[in-house]
């Protein structure tokens, strides 16, 4: 078990938590969507500036979670800046499918980045909707679909 | 003093989680089965199975026996002077669901409602459906910093609309014991109707329903050492009498027509249906154990270690206790923060050791509002815990510390 906890408490996640990437709101923005998990309380805001290129320029959050919550919102902000659309999205499928398969994840850790920092959540299923809730709150606003709301 | 060998009474508290012995501190959600009720449940089932108030045969017969045998030595184990006034429910939340329902033709435009933030879910939301459906208004009695309710603000909450008063006898997040009997005395000087919420006061000494005063008192079979799926809403016969039925069905009515229905009287008119009869029995034998080991040994077992809990975690450096400081105040409840790790990550770590305990709103997030937090780590003991399991408890919280201070 604690080869385990250490894999979900790698050293790039608690750095995340204890100094987070791109906190606090984002002006002027483009997108922006809130992500809660009602039944632990986590909760984020993440704010998005699209550029007349179509590229992302810039993603930040905020809110107040835990360390895995956290940690996710933070590297997703770094992994999804001057991307485009189309590779925004793949970026989000890929961090769900790390975070949500199955059977061993069909992505290829090498080009994942700090984004693999997250593989060891699979084995905490009671976690894995805390890395999951930036992706979807991401997802949503990206089509200005608003609030999102995941339990467990 | 009752020894640890007590244990031994639970099969479940020699299992182990991965390699590590279960420490099983999450008492407040629910707590462990004693070897005595499991046998009881299974011994209905296996040699007494059958429904009840329906048969001439001699199972029926039997198993409607037991059942109603069920029903006094519960009446007997909190203090209600007729087995009449209990009501099987599935738990608290349904107790209290129905106790809503049964008062909502009592309950006008601008009738008020005063519960505390200190409540579970279990005791808001019901009255926030009733209060909708009725046009009838919450006041919420304000808790101290220290999590204790303001008696003097309660008292401010009422008025001469107040119909209902609803509140919690211990919080579950915190573990304060509140000043029930008092609350009671205040709400009944302003004529409203009492609803006590004892889901977590059952389970931690002797509960006397009738020195209470209140009108209605709920309270979980699965949070004091018996089955889940059973629960006890007690109610003055008078009270329980004068509502209309909860749900429809059989065994509730007296004699049914194509024109309509009567129905009988309580415990019976909210009872509609087949009941969980094995639960009813295996909450009996819950007592039957509890009462035969002394309420008062347990109860004095129980807040040892929470004496020392308070003394061991408290002293960690970056904790922080929540609730009253004095334990006298609290039952064995310890609701804590810490300053460099959210709670789920506590629960996370700690549940790598073996330990279970309980980490979010506690489904109390009006208290958590007050409070100013997103959440606590919640240890919850029972009289079966150990001074050892309360250092393996220190020893994961310092393993915490490790990997975020
Ligand atoms: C104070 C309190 N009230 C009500 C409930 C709800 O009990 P149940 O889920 O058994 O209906 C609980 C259980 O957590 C509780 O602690």
């Amino acid at each position: 078990m604690d080869d385990e906890l250490d894999d979900l408490y790698q050293e790039i996640i608690l750095s995340h938590n204890k100094r987070p990437r791109n906190m606090g709101p984002l002006e002027p923005h483009s997108h922006e969507a809130e992500g809660y998990n009602p039944l632990c309380g986590d909760r984020y805001r993440i704010y998005v500036r699209e550029g007349d290129d179509g590229k992302i320029e810039a993603v930040t959050f905020d809110g107040e979670g835990c360390a895995i919550s956290k940690a996710s919102a933070s590297i997703l902000t770094e992994a999804v800046k001057n991307h485009t659309r189309a590779e925004v999205d793949a970026k989000i499928a890929e961090a769900l499918e790390l975070l949500t398969a199955k059977e061993e994840p069909k992505v290829d850790l090498m080009t994942l980045g700090e984004l693999a920092a997250l593989a060891g959540v699979r084995k905490f299923p009671p976690r894995v909707k805390c890395a999951t809730l930036a992706w979807h709150t991401l997802a949503s606003a990206l089509k200005d679909a608003g609030t999102i709301s995941t339990e467990g | 003093m009752i020894p640890d060998s007590v244990r031994d009474d639970f099969p479940i508290l020699s299992r182990a989680i991965g390699k590590k012995p279960l420490v099983y501190l999450d008492n407040a959600a629910t707590t462990q089965k004693p070897r005595a009720m499991i046998d009881t449940v299974s011994r209905f089932y296996e040699f007494e199975n059958a429904n009840i108030h329906r048969g001439v045969h001699y199972l029926s017969m039997n198993a409607t026996d037991a059942h109603d045998r069920a029903r006094e030595r519960i009446a007997r184990a909190i203090g209600a002077p007729d087995p009449r006034g209990i009501v099987f429910v599935r738990g608290t939340t349904e107790a209290i669901n129905l106790v809503a329902a049964g008062l909502a033709e009592e309950i006008g435009p601008g009738d008020e409602i005063v519960l505390t933030l200190l409540e579970h879910h279990a005791n808001v939301v019901p009255w926030q459906l009733l209060a909708q459906r009725r046009g009838a208004v919450l006041r919420f009695a304000p808790v101290t910093d220290a999590g204790r309710i303001d008696v003097e603000g309660f008292r401010g909450c009422f008025s001469d609309r107040t119909k209902i008063a609803a509140f919690t006898a211990v919080s579950n997040a915190l573990g304060t014991i509140t000043p029930a009997a008092e609350l009671t005395r205040i709400a009944k000087e302003r004529g409203a109707t009492v609803l006590i919420d004892g889901a977590q006061a059952v389970p931690h000494g002797r509960v006397d329903v009738a020195g209470l005063g209140c009108d209605f008192f709920a309270f979980s079979g699965h949070k004091v050492f018996g089955p889940d799926g059973i629960g006890v809403l007690w109610g003055h016969r008078e009270r329980l009498d004068a509502m209309p039925p909860y749900q429809g069905g059989g065994d509730m009515i007296e004699r049914v027509s194509v024109e309509g229905s009567t129905f009988r009287q309580a415990p019976e008119r909210f009872e509609a249906g087949t009941p969980n009869i094995s639960g009813a029995i295996g909450l009996a034998a819950a007592f039957d154990y509890l009462e035969g080991l002394g309420l008062e040994a347990l109860a004095a077992r129980e807040r040892a270690l929470l004496d020392y809990a308070t003394e061991r975690i408290g002293g960690i450096p970056g904790v922080r206790l929540l609730g009253p400081d004095d334990t006298r105040e609290k039952v064995g409840v310890l609701s804590f923060t810490m300053d460099s790790a959210h709670p789920h990550d506590i629960g996370t770590i700690l549940d790598t050791e073996g330990i279970a305990i309980r980490a979010g709103h506690h489904c109390a997030q009006p208290l958590m509002d007050r409070l100013g937090l997103a959440g606590t780590a919640r240890a919850s003991f029972a009289f079966y815990n150990t001074i050892e399991e309360v250092d393996r408890l220190a020893e994961g919280i310092l393993k915490v510390k490790r990997f975020f201070d």
